[in-house]
């Protein structure tokens, strides 16, 4: 999926784990999931660089789809 | 011969179940070491594990024993011997030293800083995190009596359990991560 295809995803829920690092936005994804609906879609956000290789491979163990990473200030994930 | 190539079949698949059920996704860790490095380390991989829905269960012995005191609690009726390990042991997990760069404590302070700094979290709330995330602490009786710690100062930590080296073998065996720090 390109940057504009995941900006054009309906978004169940945003979660803004910005100013923490590792394992601080694992841990925010990790509650945010467990508070939304099977198939909704998470986005989180976070400025921790470890966050763009962490977050696919937490997704690939927790089963969770993942559909990419945007790169920004800060950058954008969802699954 | 076909018979007994369906019976080894057989075999194997019983086999290979039986080492697939006896592997949990559990991270089963001894922690020794009572180094502030040490235990960061620690607590930073068992709440990424915790967050990947693995079950974590940490087996605290020896030096660690430290990290488990409780700065603001106090043991009655200590010999001589426990009074002075615990006065030259670090009183709880604020008061840990660097196994390198101590410095006489500038080390963990500047450490603490720079934590601080970058937002990593510092043991306090990784402990609440660990709490909340359900890992389970098991503090073994035998280095603590070792020591001359007592359960009145260990912290209050809601899975807290004591239990022997058999306990942390068991657990080990049925584990899928196995860590010795």
């Amino acid at each position: 999926m390109n940057a504009e295809e995941l900006k054009n995803l309906e978004v169940a829920q945003t979660v803004d784990a910005r100013g923490t690092s590792c394992p601080g936005p694992l841990l925010a994804a990790k509650k945010a999931v467990g508070e939304i609906e099977l198939g909704e879609i998470l986005e989180g956000l976070s400025s921790d660089e470890d966050t763009k290789n962490d977050i696919p491979k937490w997704c690939e163990k927790m089963e969770h789809e993942f559909f990419g990473i945007i790169e920004e200030d800060s950058y954008l994930l969802y699954f | 011969m076909e018979e007994e190539m369906l019976k080894q079949l057989e075999d194997l698949k019983k086999r290979v179940g039986k080492l697939e059920k006896n592997r949990k996704d559990q991270l089963s860790t001894a922690i020794v070491s009572g180094d502030l490095d040490k235990i960061l380390a620690t607590m930073i991989i068992s709440l990424a594990a915790a967050a990947s829905d693995t079950k974590v269960k940490l087996f605290f012995s020896f030096w660690a024993l430290s990290a488990l005191r409780s700065p603001k609690k106090k043991a009655q009726g200590k010999d001589f011997i426990s009074k002075m390990f615990g006065l030259m042991l670090p009183k709880g997990r604020n008061k840990l030293k660097l196994s390198k760069m101590n410095m006489m404590g500038m080390g963990p302070a500047m450490i603490k800083f720079l934590m601080r700094k970058q937002n990593v979290m510092l043991l306090d709330e990784m402990f609440k995190q660990a709490a909340e995330l359900g890992i389970e602490i098991i503090v073994c009786e035998m280095s603590m009596n070792l020591m001359g710690f007592k359960k009145e100062e260990i912290i209050d930590y809601p899975h807290l359990n004591y239990a022997g080296a058999a306990t942390f073998v068991a657990e080990a065996s049925q584990s899928s991560i196995q860590f010795f720090i």
